[in-house]
């Protein structure tokens, strides 16, 4: 199981991501994401920390989940990238359209 | 599951060399990259940077090849070439398209192309890996890791 999403008691759903986002498994996550925001959740934290790399088209799908979250009035933010995912999101300039937290509970008291 | 062969070295005190052949496939691209790792495993102890460097690298080459090259084509093949020596890991992607011209390629950071949902690959893998070169045609990369 490389997504499970689950509801914290602040209305957040968070989603940890498991092992890799690539471009075998992105439709799974940008499905996940869809049915939540046609359920009306709004606020979203895709947690990274068992993550273990991303490619391309792993980033380019969490450009367009931030967008559909935006165009929906919500709010996504990102959390538990170790060091070199995060240099992933630096070299990209990702860093600058995502809001990014050290850890998942840093992430959920900014809500 | 996806299993590299192992090939001769090119002379007795030679480098280990692997090769990972398959259809076009998307859905095995995280295969792939675990059959490279299972490689890197059985030859060297390297660190855990190198190993990021290395899974992206291939993920992202893999990926490119079958659908930049191979057109998502499942008649036509992706060949991996892994080979490593003393103190580097090289790494060959080869598929069977037309080509591109790497040249090409837009810079995916700039201001205008950062909410993009594509064309970040061959940014990350000249990025990530120490030396990246290509053969005329544009269908083979060669990617350079260190070993270590």
């Amino acid at each position: 199981m490389a997504f499970s999403a689950n509801r914290d008691a602040g209305g957040v759903t968070v989603v940890a991501v498991e092992g890799q986002l690539i471009v075998a498994n992105r439709q799974e996550l940008k499905q996940l994401m869809q049915d939540a925001l046609d359920r009306g959740e709004l606020k979203f934290l895709l947690d990274f920390t068992r993550t273990a790399y991303i490619d391309s088209s792993g980033l380019g799908a969490l450009v367009s989940i931030s967008k559909k979250v935006r165009e929906g009035g919500g709010d996504l933010r990102l959390a538990g990238l170790n060091e070199d995912l995060r240099s992933l999101f630096e070299l990209t300039k990702l860093d600058t359209l995502f809001t990014i937290s050290e850890t998942a509970s840093e992430a959920l008291a900014g809500f | 599951m996806i299993t590299a062969a192992r090939l001769a070295p090119r002379d007795p005190n030679g480098s280990h060399r692997f090769r990972v052949e398959l259809p076009t496939d998307l859905a095995q691209v995280g295969c792939v990259v675990e059959a490279v790792m299972e490689c890197c495993n059985t030859v060297a102890a390297v660190s855990s940077r190198t190993r990021f460097r290395l899974c992206t690298v291939v993920a992202e080459a893999v990926a490119n090849a079958m659908v930049n090259g191979n057109r998502n084509d499942p008649g036509r093949l992706v060949i991996v070439d892994i080979e490593f020596d003393s103190d580097r890991i090289v790494i060959a992607v080869s598929d069977e398209g037309d080509g591109f011209d790497p040249e090409a390629v837009p810079d995916p950071t700039h201001h205008t192309a950062l909410d993009a949902t594509r064309g970040r690959g061959l940014y990350m893998i000249r990025s990530l890996a120490d030396h990246v070169a290509f053969n005329d045609r544009g269908n083979t990369i060669w990617m350079t890791l260190p070993r270590c």
